[in-house]
């Protein structure tokens, strides 16, 4: 195994079919799907802003915000495409709908997302059909929370240990990394006088996404240690770094356009690492039986202590 | 197709549910189909595994030699249906065998003394008799879950329930998002690379609709594959769980049989003689459906909390 580092910690006890994974490793491409999970929650984020600048009368951070917002969402869309084992079946993705498929769940917030994304990019720029487009930018920021956060749900539904256990809290953390990106994004590009809010957004997502991120670490337990260890710990701590670098700049860039910008710019590059991150630490307790084994024989053992307390034969179904 | 309401009824998700089939919408329907695996008489002659790729036409994944005893097959997976998985335990371990001080050279749980009797070792057809070695094999294949993970989060509707309870895919619908990869908590099902759409065990839904018996159970000479009606077969593996134990074999207990358990109990289930881990099946599995209301609000919250800090963001001063 030389993808597992060397520990000074013992190795909890467990057994194994020759050190065999237990689960598959998901066979989701990467980079199409860190990258559709980052640039997802920017499109999301983007479409929040432009609702913002247009009723508050910030036209350079519309344009901006408006352009991202359906970039994003094409991209994306390219990207999720491209990840299929069979992309001309994409369709098919629309045949049915299932709340019990994030995937497909998803595929109904992502398709009026990217419609409504670009009609009201395509009428800001044009100049056609200004109402029409007004309507269509208030529709894109609808979808576009959900758009950010589903993609917690994607991931929390499924038998990966570090991505199922942290159901409660990958929506935060991927919704405030969505914050920090997507006001990132817009104080990377929108003019200075006029990116106030974006400044702010960033700022809050990234404080809660280096906070919500230490609890969801606390709270897994064991299971944090694919998010400390190897590729993935390298990109967790790449994605605060970054994070926190934006930060600081941020904070220095009230009369520096140029530093907010780089501001931004680390903003927006802590989210993706943290994307990465996630991703890969979903792989590694793919791989390793230990990341089964240990937990669930845990559970198996509270259930077993549970049960002698409540005394034998009074267990109710 | 389910009505909405049936998909989003809790026991539909988790929980004991007896009949998958009418869940799934078929009013009328034969009884549920299963297979009862008892590894107790495997002995590993992979005539199951053949069975089933030539029965099913399945390609062959990789000519690789693995040095895990006589299992070069490795795991399920697109294009392994049957997997029989070979287990050499030493049944008296030897001191220097243990302290060579190569760490990572044995398999995790190698080195775990196996105590087992004499008894116990004279008993199983599987145990050799004086190289000190017991040997477990067991035929893995789809559990064709009550729950079934895969099903549930295939967003084309590509995976479905069959009228006998079985869980299959239609190849000429799945579009290869391969969601149902991680999603299985056996590790089942996987992509085909060359092709792009997932494959796995059908329970020979053809060989089915003829009124056969699957290809795997047809060819295993010891009957240690057997199929049948799920009901039926539940009640032929509690008697023979209860005669190994009468005849001193301890070890011996089902997997997958408890239509309470995390899934709702397996249409494909087990008869172990060690943890189900040594096997490579997991101890405890749990149907993630389980949890899906959770996710659904806890995404719902963080969509109104990211709503919240987009006008919040507004709030502050002009210009800056």
């Amino acid at each position: 195994m030389s993808r597992r580092e060397q520990s000074m910690v013992p190795e909890p006890e467990f057994r194994s079919y020759y050190g065999r994974p237990i689960l598959k490793e998901p066979t989701w491409k990467t980079p199409d799907v860190p990258i559709y999970l980052w640039i997802g929650g920017i499109a999301g984020g983007s479409a929040l802003l432009a609702e913002g600048a247009a009723l508050s009368d910030r036209p350079g951070l519309e344009r901006v915000t408006r352009l991202t917002a359906a970039t994003g969402a094409a991209i994306g869309t390219v990207a999720l495409v491209h990840d299929l084992g069979r992309p001309e079946r994409f369709l098919n993705m629309l045949r049915v709908f299932k709340p019990t498929s994030p995937l497909s769940v998803g595929s109904y917030i992502l398709a009026p997302f990217s419609s409504f994304a670009g009609a009201a990019a395509a009428s800001h720029v044009t100049g056609v059909a200004p109402r029409l487009g007004r309507l269509a930018g208030a529709g894109a920021a609808l979808f576009g929370p959900p758009l950010a956060t589903y993609t917690a749900a994607l991931f929390s539904n499924t038998a990966i240990p570090v991505w199922h256990e942290a159901h409660r809290e990958l929506p935060f953390v991927f919704g405030s990394s969505a914050a920090a990106a997507a006001g990132g994004t817009a104080m990377m590009l929108a003019p200075t006088a006029e990116s106030g809010p974006a400044v702010r957004m960033a700022g809050i997502g990234a404080v809660a996404e280096l906070g919500i991120g230490h609890v969801m670490e606390q709270r897994l337990g064991m299971l944090a240690e694919p998010y400390e260890k190897g590729l993935a710990g390298r990109l967790t701590k790449l994605s605060r770094g970054l994070t926190v670098a934006g930060l600081g700049l941020s904070a220095l860039s009230r009369r520096r356009p140029w530093v907010r910008r780089v501001a931004g710019a680390s903003y927006s590059a802590g989210s993706l690492a943290l994307r990465f991150a996630v991703f890969e630490a979903g792989r590694e307790s793919a791989r390793d039986p230990k990341y089964v084994v240990v937990p669930q024989r845990a559970r198996m053992r509270a259930r077993e202590e549970e049960a002698q307390r409540q005394g034998s034969g009074t267990l109710s179904s | 197709m389910s009505r909405l309401s049936e998909f989003l009824s809790p026991e539909s998700l988790w929980g004991r549910l007896d009949d998958p089939s009418q869940n799934a919408g078929y009013e009328d329907h034969p009884a549920r189909k299963g297979f009862f695996t008892d590894t107790s008489v495997c002995i590993g002659c992979k005539a199951c595994e053949v069975a089933c790729k030539e029965w099913n036409q399945v390609p062959d994944d990789g000519y690789l030699l693995t040095g895990m005893s006589y299992d070069n097959t490795q795991q399920l997976g697109a294009s392994t249906w049957r997997h029989v998985a070979f287990i050499e335990q030493p049944l008296e371990v030897a001191p220097q065998l243990t302290d060579l001080g190569m760490p990572g050279s044995r398999p995790p749980g190698w080195e775990r003394e196996v105590t087992l009797g004499e008894d116990l070792a004279a008993d199983q057809g599987a145990a050799s008799g004086d190289s000190g070695v017991r040997w477990l094999m067991s035929s893995d294949v789809c559990k064709h879950c009550t729950h079934a993970a895969c099903l549930d989060v295939c967003p084309t509707g590509s995976l479905f329930r069959t009228e006998f309870g079985t869980v299959v895919v239609q190849e000429d619908i799945c579009n290869g998002c391969g969601y149902c990869v991680p999603a299985c908590p056996y590790g089942v099902i996987d992509q085909r690379k060359d092709d792009g759409r997932a494959f796995k065990c059908t329970l020979c839904y053809d060989r089915l609709k003829e009124g056969q018996t699957p290809a795997c159970a047809q060819a295993c000479p010891t009957e240690s594959i057997q199929f049948g009606d799920l009901d039926e077969l539940r009640e032929r593996a509690a008697a023979r769980v209860e005669q190994l134990h009468e005849q001193g074999v301890d070890v011996a207990r089902l997997y997958g049989a408890d239509p309470d358990d995390g899934v709702g109990g397996d249409g494909a289930f087990f008869l172990l003689l060690d943890e189900p881990e040594v096997y490579g099946l997991p101890p405890d599995p749990v149907v993630t459906t389980r949890d899906l209301g959770s996710m659904w609000r806890h995404v719902g919250a963080g969509a109104l909390a990211l709503a919240g800090l987009g006008a919040a963001s507004f709030l502050g001063r002009r210009g800056r």
